[in-house]
C-alpha cells in the first residue's frame, strides 16, 4: 500500500466535485462562484496540510508513486533515441534502456533504469532492479560514449540490484564494481538524474557522475529502506523508521553535497503535472552539459576526483 | 612507526596453561582447540580446516615481514545522520573499540611482503562487521593515494557486511570515493591484489574488492553481493548450500583463486613477484609517461 495514494484519494474525490460543479455552473444560469471557491480553498488548504510537510517515509512513497514519470518516460521525451541492446555476453536486461540520444539537439548516451508501469510491464523490467547483465550495458555504453565522445545522460530509478540467484551467479558485484570503474574516468561529461528511488549501489552505478541531479521528493539511500531495515534489524516491515533515520531526502542529500541541485515538483509531487517535471529535468541536464562540456577532459576527470574525494574526507 | 606496542606485548605474551580463555570452540566441528595451538595455526581448525575470521593484526603479524607503518590510524568516526537506534551510534561505536582493540573497520599501512614493499589493508569483521563508513573509505582512498605516489603495489583483504547503515549516504559514497583513488592508481600502472576474506559482501565486494588486477579468496569465504538474509527476505526462494563462498565464485568464472590460508602467504609473494618491477607501458590517458621503446613491436610486424 502506498500511503501517498491513500492521502491522495480525499482530494481527487474533492477535485472530480469541483469539476462537476463548474460543468454544471457552465450548463445553468445559478451562480455557484462562492460555492466552487469555498471548495478550492478547502482543496488548497487539504493540499497543503498533505504535501506541506511530508515525512520522509511519506517521500519513499511519493518516490514510488504509481503515476511518477519512469525511466522510459524521460527517455520518450528526448528528442531522438535509438536503443543499444545487451551486454555482448549473456543477455539484454530490460531493467535498463540504454542507447544513442538526442537533447535538444545534442547528441548523447541516455541510460535508464526503467520500473515498468503496469503488471506486465514490471515482471519485464524485473522492477527496474538491474542483473549484472544490466551494469554490463552500462559500461559498454560508457565505453562507447568515451570512445566518440559523446556526454553521458542517466535516470536513476530502482529500489536496488538484483538479489536473485543467477545475478550472484554472474557475479553482481564485480559487474557494478566495474561500472562504477568505467564512471570514475571517463572522458566525457556525466550527469545523473534521481528521478525516482536509488537504492544503494544498483544506483549508485549509474550515479557517480559530474552533475547530480535529483528530484525533491526522489529518495537516494545507502539501502532501501527495506534492505536497510533487513540489515539493521532482521525485519524488513521496519522500513519506516529506517527510512526515518537514513536522511534519504533530496533536502538532507543536498546539505550533505550528495546531490548537487534539487528540481522542485508540483505541489501533490511530479505525476500532477508529468511532462513540465520531465521538461524541467531535461532542462537542467542540458544546462548542467552547458557547463562541463567546455571544460578540457583533463580537469573535468580531476573535479570529479576532487568532488567525490570530499564525502567523508578528514579535512573538509 | 614501529609495529604497534600491543601487538609486539601480545606475541611475547607467556600464556597461563590452566586458563579456561585460552580454549576456543570450532563453530564448524565443535573441537576444542587451545587457543595458543590455533594462533600457531593461522586460525584455522586442525581437525575440520575451518577458517576462522582473523583480527587485523594477526593477519598482519601473519604476513608481513617485519614492521608494520600503520597510516590513517587518526582518523576516527564522527556521527554524521545523529543515529540512534537501540544505542546511539557513537556507543555502539565505543563498543567495539574495546571489544576488537582497533579504532575501525581497516587497518592500513606499509610494509613488506617476502621481500617485496608494499601497500597494506586489512579489513576486520570484529569491528561493526568491516562495514564501510566515511573512516574506512577515507583510509582506503590514503593508502591507494600514497602508494600511487611511491609506486608500490597494493594488497588489500577484504571482510566486510558491505555500506555501513549508520552512516547512510556518505557511507555509499565511499564506493564511489574509493573506486576513484583505484582507477588512478591502476592507470598509473599499480598493481593491486585483492583478497577477499569472509565475508565480503555489499558496497565493498561491489567496489574495490572486484576493482584488482588479480582477485584472490580465502577457502570457504562467504562473497556475494546481496546478504544471505537479504536475499532470503527479498524473494523468498531456498538457496543452494555452497551459495555465494570463494568455491562457487571460482567455478561461475568471477575470482582467481581460492586458497587455504597455509599457502596463502607464499602464493602473494610469488604473485607480487610476477607484477612488481615490469616494464609497464604507463596507460598515458593522464598524459604521464610514453610506453617503453622495447614495448612497441616493431612496424612491420603490427603491419
Amino acid at each position: 500500500m502506498n500511503v501517498i495514494v491513500e492521502r491522495e484519494k480525499g482530494l481527487i474525490q474533492l477535485e472530480q466535485r469541483i469539476d462537476e460543479l463548474k460543468e454544471q455552473a457552465a450548463q445553468q444560469p445559478v451562480d455557484m462562484t462562492a460555492e466552487i471557491r469555498a471548495l478550492e480553498a478547502k482543496y488548497a488548504e487539504i493540499q497543503r496540510e498533505i504535501f506541506g510537510r511530508m515525512t520522509p517515509w511519506q517521500r519513499v512513497n511519493m518516490a514510488r508513486h504509481p503515476k511518477r514519470p519512469i525511466g522510459s518516460d524521460y527517455i520518450a521525451a528526448l528528442d531522438q533515441f535509438d536503443e543499444l541492446h545487451g551486454d555482448r555476453h549473456f543477455r539484454d536486461d530490460h531493467a535498463i534502456v540504454g542507447g544513442f540520444a538526442k537533447l535538444n539537439g545534442r547528441r548523447i548516451i541516455a541510460i535508464a533504469q526503467d520500473k515498468g508501469r503496469d503488471t506486465k510491464e514490471k515482471v519485464y523490467r524485473n522492477f527496474g532492479m538491474a542483473s549484472p547483465e544490466g551494469y554490463r550495458k552500462v559500461l559498454r555504453l560508457v565505453q562507447l560514449a568515451d570512445h566518440l565522445g559523446l556526454p553521458v545522460v542517466t535516470f536513476v530509478d530502482t529500489s536496488g540490484a538484483d538479489p536473485g540467484i543467477g545475478s550472484e551467479e554472474r557475479a553482481q558485484s564485480e559487474a557494478i564494481a566495474q561500472s562504477l570503474y568505467e564512471l570514475a574516468d571517463a572522458r566525457v561529461p556525466l550527469v545523473a538524474s534521481i528521478v525516482g528511488e536509488g537504492g544503494s549501489g544498483g544506483a549508485l552505478a549509474l550515479a557517480l557522475a559530474d552533475h547530480v541531479l535529483i528530484l525533491q521528493h526522489s529518495v537516494y539511500s545507502v539501502a532501501s529502506p527495506e534492505g536497510a531495515a533487513a540489515i539493521l534489524w532482521g525485519d524488513a516491515a521496519r522500513a519506516e523508521e529506517a527510512a526515518t533515520r537514513l536522511k534519504l531526502t533530496s533536502d538532507d542529500l543536498l546539505t550533505f553535497g550528495i546531490v548537487d541541485e534539487v528540481i522542485p515538483e508540483p505541489i501533490g509531487g511530479a505525476h500532477r503535472d508529468a511532462a513540465g517535471t520531465i521538461a524541467r529535468v531535461l532542462d537542467a541536464v542540458d544546462r548542467a552539459l552547458d557547463a562541463l562540456i567546455p571544460i578540457p577532459s583533463v580537469e573535468l576527470r580531476d573535479r570529479r576526483y576532487a568532488k567525490f574525494r570530499r564525502i567523508g574526507a578528514a579535512s573538509p | 612507526m614501529p609495529m604497534p606496542e600491543w601487538l609486539r606485548l601480545r606475541r611475547a605474551q607467556p600464556v597461563p596453561v590452566e586458563d579456561a580463555a585460552q580454549w576456543t570452540k570450532c563453530p564448524k566441528c565443535g573441537t576444542m582447540i587451545y587457543r595458543p595451538d590455533l594462533a600457531a595455526n593461522l586460525w584455522v581448525c586442525p581437525t575440520c580446516a575451518h577458517h576462522f575470521r582473523m583480527h587485523a593484526f594477526d593477519r598482519i603479524s601473519m604476513l608481513v615481514d617485519a614492521d608494520f607503518n600503520e597510516i590513517g590510524g587518526e582518523l576516527l568516526p564522527g556521527d554524521p545522520l545523529g543515529w540512534t537506534d537501540k544505542v546511539p551510534y557513537p556507543q555502539k561505536l565505543a563498543r567495539d573499540r574495546e571489544k576488537s582493540k582497533l579504532t575501525e573497520g581497516v587497518v592500513c599501512g606499509f610494509a613488506s611482503i617476502g621481500g617485496h614493499p608494499l601497500a597494506l589493508a586489512v579489513m576486520d569483521f570484529n569491528f561493526r562487521g568491516g562495514t564501510m563508513g566515511t573512516v574506512v573509505g577515507e583510509r582506503i582512498t590514503q593508502l591507494f593515494e600514497r602508494a600511487r605516489e611511491r609506486g608500490l603495489p597494493c594488497v588489500v583483504f577484504t571482510a566486510s557486511g558491505g555500506a555501513r547503515m549508520e552512516e547512510g549516504m556518505l557511507a555509499l559514497m565511499q564506493m564511489a570515493k574509493t573506486t576513484m583513488a583505484v582507477r588512478r592508481f591502476h592507470d598509473d600502472g599499480g598493481y593491486y591484489i585483492s583478497v577477499l576474506t569472509d565475508p565480503t559482501t555489499g558496497g565493498v565486494s561491489a567496489s574495490f574488492a572486484f576493482q584488482a588486477d588479480v582477485v584472490l579468496a580465502e577457502a570457504r569465504a562467504a562473497i556475494g553481493f546481496a546478504g544471505r538474509r537479504v536475499i532470503e527476505q527479498t524473494i523468498r526462494q531456498k538457496l543452494p548450500e555452497n551459495f555465494q563462498t570463494a568455491e562457487f565464485l571460482l567455478e561461475k568464472g568471477a575470482i582467481d583463486m581460492v586458497l587455504e590460508r597455509n599457502v596463502l602467504k607464499d602464493t602473494l609473494v610469488r604473485l607480487l613477484d610476477y607484477g612488481v618491477g615490469g616494464k609497464r607501458p604507463a596507460n598515458g590517458r593522464n598524459g604521464a609517461a610514453v610506453p617503453a621503446v622495447d614495448a612497441i613491436p616493431p612496424a612491420e610486424s603490427r603491419a
